[in-house]
């Protein structure tokens, strides 16, 4: 089963660039790439920029309408995302409290929708 | 009486004893069979209907609940035969095919509760749903008696059963027991649902409807049975006898509550307790201390022959405080505090928490007591007044009144 791990963080607490704090994130992320490796895991993730680079866009009555940043107004920002496949939630929950960021923000698990359950 | 009838008679009667005492014994191995929680449900409830036609025809079969497991059985592989295409069809056989190898009845039907019991409290599902989910496939409770347990409708109970299931289902929540990394959290996970449904009970009274007090033993006897040597599990087991052998006694014939320190302890169930008790002494000597060893130990230490050694019950808090960070354990350990002599401290430790326990009865109530305690009536009178507005049963309002009348009256109360 495909799990999606959604990482959301309040930049304000997360450890800036820099410091040794943010150094030891960086380096937790490294260790749980090789822990998923290491574990045979398929898995992709990735991060992303600030929300301060976010554009948002929705049509409305066929007229395209942008805006700058993230529609909700939360403090907890997506900061980035892992993929992957694992047999069920258990073992999910186990690799998501590997994330670093798991230690400030909150990672949320969702399974991945699957269209073609029988696999044919 | 002719024979036709008696018979119906014997039908539907071992059909209840099984509805009532083997259903999650049935529902268990049924999932492990075909890993679906809702597809289970329905197909032995067919089953059941089935058994009325068929064993009312025949007589009941050499081994009911091998017949029943393997009725639901066939029909699942019935409904998934006719819900899929050929193609997943195959796919699905394939999980299921090993099985057909024991495909006799038989009276030895695997005892797949405790990985039941660890999928129905996952903490992926929302408490309330955990309550219903075990009380309903463990315990046997039909929906509308959860429901009118819980203070709900009916059709919202149901539909929080599905949404429960569907949720199992689509966010691959295992069928199985936690593994050691796990396990402890888990585990306290279940313990705290079996609390819930035995306080619900407690709380509700001895005579209201059915007595989820008593279902929460049974569930908690079992995971004893189906884990042995798990010191929590045990002194769960332990918390609950001994806080239900005070039973009869936790209400007077006024209807009013009765303080532990008050109760009337000819009225306690003491072969109850002394098992509870010497449970506790088995699950502390196994030497892996938990939360649920420390509740145990202080109603332990309530119901102490010689009354209740309150400094040491404070020092149990402070402990079980480290376990489990909550307002309400807080709370409990001012109370201990205060009775221990320290009102000082208890005030200050009750300061911390207004805020957060602004509208809970006890709070004021234990907040109330310290004030009196200190010489401060008109601020013990108002924190009075404001748990009566908060009390939730009867019995409460009435002990609290007439804590409150008591303030009068010093050294009566």
């Amino acid at each position: 089963m495909k799990y999606m791990a959604l990482i959301y963080s309040d930049p304000t607490k997360e450890p800036a660039y820099g410091t040794p704090e943010f150094g030891a994130m960086m380096g937790g992320y490294f260790a749980f790439n090789e822990r998923l490796k290491a574990d045979g895991i398929d898995f992709s993730g990735d991060a992303l920029k600030g929300i301060e680079t976010a554009t948002s866009l929705r049509l409305r009555g066929g007229k395209v309408e942008t805006m700058d940043g993230p529609f909700a107004d939360t403090k907890e920002h997506l900061g980035g995302y892992y993929v992957f496949d694992v047999p069920d939630l258990d073992t999910a929950l186990r690799y998501a409290a590997m994330i670093p960021s798991a230690q400030f923000g909150t990672v949320e698990l969702r399974p991945l929708m699957d269209y073609n359950p029988s696999g044919n | 009486m002719n024979t036709a009838a008696s018979g119906a008679i014997a039908v539907t009667r071992a059909l209840d004893a099984l509805a009532r005492d083997d259903r999650g014994r049935l529902l268990s191995a049924l999932i492990a069979r075909i890993r679906n929680f809702q597809l289970a449900e329905d197909c032995l409830q067919e089953a059941m209907i089935s058994a009325v036609t068929h064993w009312g025809r025949n007589g009941l079969p050499l081994s009911p609940h091998g017949w029943l497991l393997q009725v639901a059985y066939r029909k699942a592989i019935d409904h998934i035969r006719r819900g899929k295409s050929a193609a997943a069809f195959g796919e699905q056989l394939r999980i299921l095919f090993p099985d057909e190898a024991q495909d006799e009845e038989t009276d030895v039907i695997p005892d797949e509760r405790l990985r039941l019991i660890f999928t129905c409290c996952h903490p992926a599902l929302a408490p309330k749903s955990q309550l219903a989910l075990t009380l309903r496939t463990l315990g046997g409770l039909s929906t509308s008696e959860i429901a009118r347990a819980f203070l709900d409708n009916e059709t919202a109970m149901g539909q929080r059963l599905s949404r429960a299931k569907a949720k199992i289902a689509a966010a691959g929540i295992p069928f199985a027991v936690p593994e050691p990394d796990q396990w402890d959290e888990r585990l306290q996970s279940v313990l705290s649902v079996i609390y819930l449904i035995f306080n619900a009970g407690y709380t509700a009274g001895p005579d209201a409807g059915r007595d989820l007090a008593d279902e929460a033993i049974y569930l908690a006897r079992l995971l004893d049975r189906l884990r042995p040597a798990e010191a929590e599990i045990e002194a769960c087991v332990a918390l609950l006898m001994i806080t239900h052998a005070r039973r009869r006694a936790r209400v007077g014939e006024d209807g009013a509550t009765v303080a532990l320190t008050h109760q009337d302890r000819t009225l306690w169930a003491c072969a109850e307790m002394s098992e509870g008790v010497a449970l506790l002494d088995r699950a502390v000597a196994r030497g892996t201390p938990g939360p649920y060893q420390i509740k145990a130990a202080i109603a332990a230490c309530h119901v102490d022959g010689d009354g209740a050694d309150w400094a040491q019950i404070a020092a149990l808090y402070d402990t079980l405080l480290r376990f489990e960070p909550t307002p309400i354990v807080a709370l409990n350990r001012a109370v201990a505090y205060a009775e221990a002599g320290r009102c000082n401290v208890a005030l200050g430790m009750l300061e911390a928490l207004r805020d957060e326990l602004a509208d809970y009865q006890p709070f004021h109530a234990a907040h109330a007591d310290m004030l009196a305690r200190g010489g401060d009536v008109p601020s013990a009178r108002m924190a009075y007044d404001r748990a009566i507005e908060l009390a939730a049963s009867e019995a409460d309002v009435a002990f609290l009144v007439r804590r409150r009348e008591g303030l009068d009256q010093p050294g009566k109360v």
